[in-house]
């Protein structure tokens, strides 16, 4: 190998670094606000005593979670007990490789992004269902089982919406897709895709297994569901996927519904001026919190769904509205209302 | 250079996972043996710049279709597998198989000379987004064989579905949804007066 090819092969290293260190830190924490926003949604504080106002918290977790003893169940498959974290851990990374944080900020401008993360976010279906088929225990297994089952037909709907968006935007690049949305506020594809919205994001937040999806978890009838035999670094990495999951969902709802890193005020002639300062990446960051404070809202507000309710939900309503919206985006399209 | 490597490589992966596939005894370490086997595929689409290809085979069959196989497959509670053919007959049908394969790769050389063992011919260069040209020739040139299979599937649909569905029971306890709506205090509620 010479130099060249050495510095190359730096750079890129240097640049999933740059993603994936930030990506982990948002990670620790985000389960730390988790806590305290629902903590304060029921009225009491939340963890408070690591720190000041608890803000070391996620490093207390940190260092608990190493030193605690991993256990490994007996009759399980050993093997694929310790390959299931990993799996679950890697594709909920991986997406975020085609992510773009503004123009030209993004590890690989690939023509097929949009497909690339549909593809990477299905496979983190493998790692729940190993780890509950390879605990050997029936909690696990049932959690499992669900999981397979509603990942899968939440999956359809997400596509279905997710068409609508390639067809307003004619592209699979996701930076394509938020240039294509230049305009301001009621550009956006939120607004002539709002039904496709609404399925996108109930059926990411079932994708992802967070409440009132949670399911899989079901700590009323499951203990923990299909990581109930977990201890230590195995349980943290499904943790970590989990939310790295969420806010690659988030991310995802602001570039391809909400404008990406485009300024909400373009084209409002003062208002535009005097926010002009404010770079693209903040508005991105703060459209994805915005989202992510959605997921904590929910999980604080509504009761967990009853299975079949949430297959008969995916199923019977989601679909076909996704199915229904797109002859009308297809025909936005042909009369030239989109951009 | 290191597309060669990536191509040997993937390929060895590929073979070796799809021989476990078959060699294994658990269904279930079959089936995941088949999951890599398909995701090596799909690495060697990349390669080849065929990357809508190469994600719709891990979108659809690695993400859809082999969880649902998985799913089956654990449901089932077969440890191993009773072994159908003994190790000889196995063999023998194994050996059948890759002189077939052997017979379509001589026809393949003999009618393209030098091309099978050729890497850089196997490689080609990106023309543009392949979702579109993609596009464009399936709903043009090959529109009609590509409805004839939507319509394969179709009928294969409806036919599982009604050698599965034998109708409701006449006493069974399903909920019905439209009655759980239509519920108020009034018929629920009955306040006693002790």
């Amino acid at each position: 190998m010479n130099t060249e090819m050495m510095m190359q092969l730096a750079l890129i290293i240097a640049k999933i670094l740059m993603v994936l260190l930030p990506v982990v830190g948002a990670v620790a924490y985000l389960t730390t606000i988790e806590r305290k926003v629902i903590g304060y949604i029921q009225q009491r504080p939340g963890p408070n005593r690591v720190g000041f106002a608890g803000i070391l918290q996620p490093v207390a977790d940190g260092i608990k979670f190493i030193g605690k003893e991993l256990i490994f169940p007996r009759m399980s498959n050993i093997y694929l007990f310790f390959l299931a974290p990993i799996l679950s851990f890697a594709p909920a990374f991986v997406a975020w490789s085609v992510v773009p944080f503004d123009v030209g900020l993004v590890i690989a401008d690939i023509d097929a992004g949009v497909l690339f993360v549909l593809a990477m976010t299905s496979l983190g279906a493998y790692g729940v269902l190993t780890a509950g088929w390879a605990s050997n225990s029936k909690y696990a297994f049932l959690g499992a089982m669900r999981a397979a089952a509603q990942i899968i037909s939440y999956e359809i709907a997400m596509s279905f919406a997710l068409v609508g968006v390639l067809i307003a935007a004619g592209s699979m690049n996701f930076t394509e897709i938020v240039l294509k949305q230049q305009g301001g506020l009621f550009s956006w594809y939120w607004l002539p895709l709002f039904p496709l919205f609404l399925v996108y994001w109930i059926s990411a937040v079932a994708e992802t297994n967070r409440a009132p999806f949670d399911v899989a978890e079901g700590e009323s009838e499951l203990v923990a569901g299909f990581h109930v035999e977990y201890s230590g670094m195995g349980f943290a990495l499904f943790f970590i996927a989990e939310y790295a999951n969420m806010i690659l969902i988030s991310f995802l709802s602001a570039l391809l519904f909400f404008g990406g890193w485009l300024s909400p005020f373009e084209g409002l002639g003062v208002l535009a001026e005097v926010t002009a300062f404010i770079p693209g990446l903040f508005w991105l960051l703060f459209k994805s919190a915005v989202f992510l404070f959605l997921y904590l809202w929910m999980r604080a507000t509504f009761p967990r769904y009853r299975y079949d309710q949430i297959m008969q939900l995916g199923w019977k309503v989601l679909i076909p509205v996704a199915l229904a919206w797109l002859p009308v985006v297809a025909l936005m399209v042909k009369l030239g209302l989109l951009g | 250079m290191i597309q060669a490597i990536l191509f040997y490589g993937f390929s060895a992966l590929l073979l070796g996972s799809s021989a476990m596939v078959i060699f294994s005894e658990r269904p279930v370490k079959s089936a995941l043996f088949l999951v890599f086997a398909f995701l090596n595929a799909s690495a060697l689409w990349l390669l080849q710049y065929a990357e809508f290809l190469g994600l719709a085979l891990i979108f659809v069959y690695v993400g859809a279709v082999m969880t649902l196989f998985l799913f089956v497959v654990m449901m089932l509670n077969v440890d191993r597998l009773p072994s159908g053919l003994s190790l000889p007959n196995r063999l023998a049908l194994a050996f059948f198989v890759l002189i077939v394969i052997g017979y379509l790769a001589g026809v393949y050389q003999l009618t393209h000379p030098g091309s099978v063992l050729n890497i850089q011919n196997l490689i080609h260069e990106p023309t543009g987004s392949n979702t579109k040209a993609l596009g464009a020739l399936i709903y043009s040139k090959y529109v009609i064989p590509v409805e004839l299979t939507a319509l394969v599937l179709l009928v294969a649909m409806i036919s599982a579905i009604v050698l599965v569905f034998r109708g409701r029971h006449p006493h069974s306890k399903a909920q019905k949804v439209s009655v759980q709506v239509a519920a108020n205090k009034a018929n629920r509620l009955k306040i006693i007066k002790g």
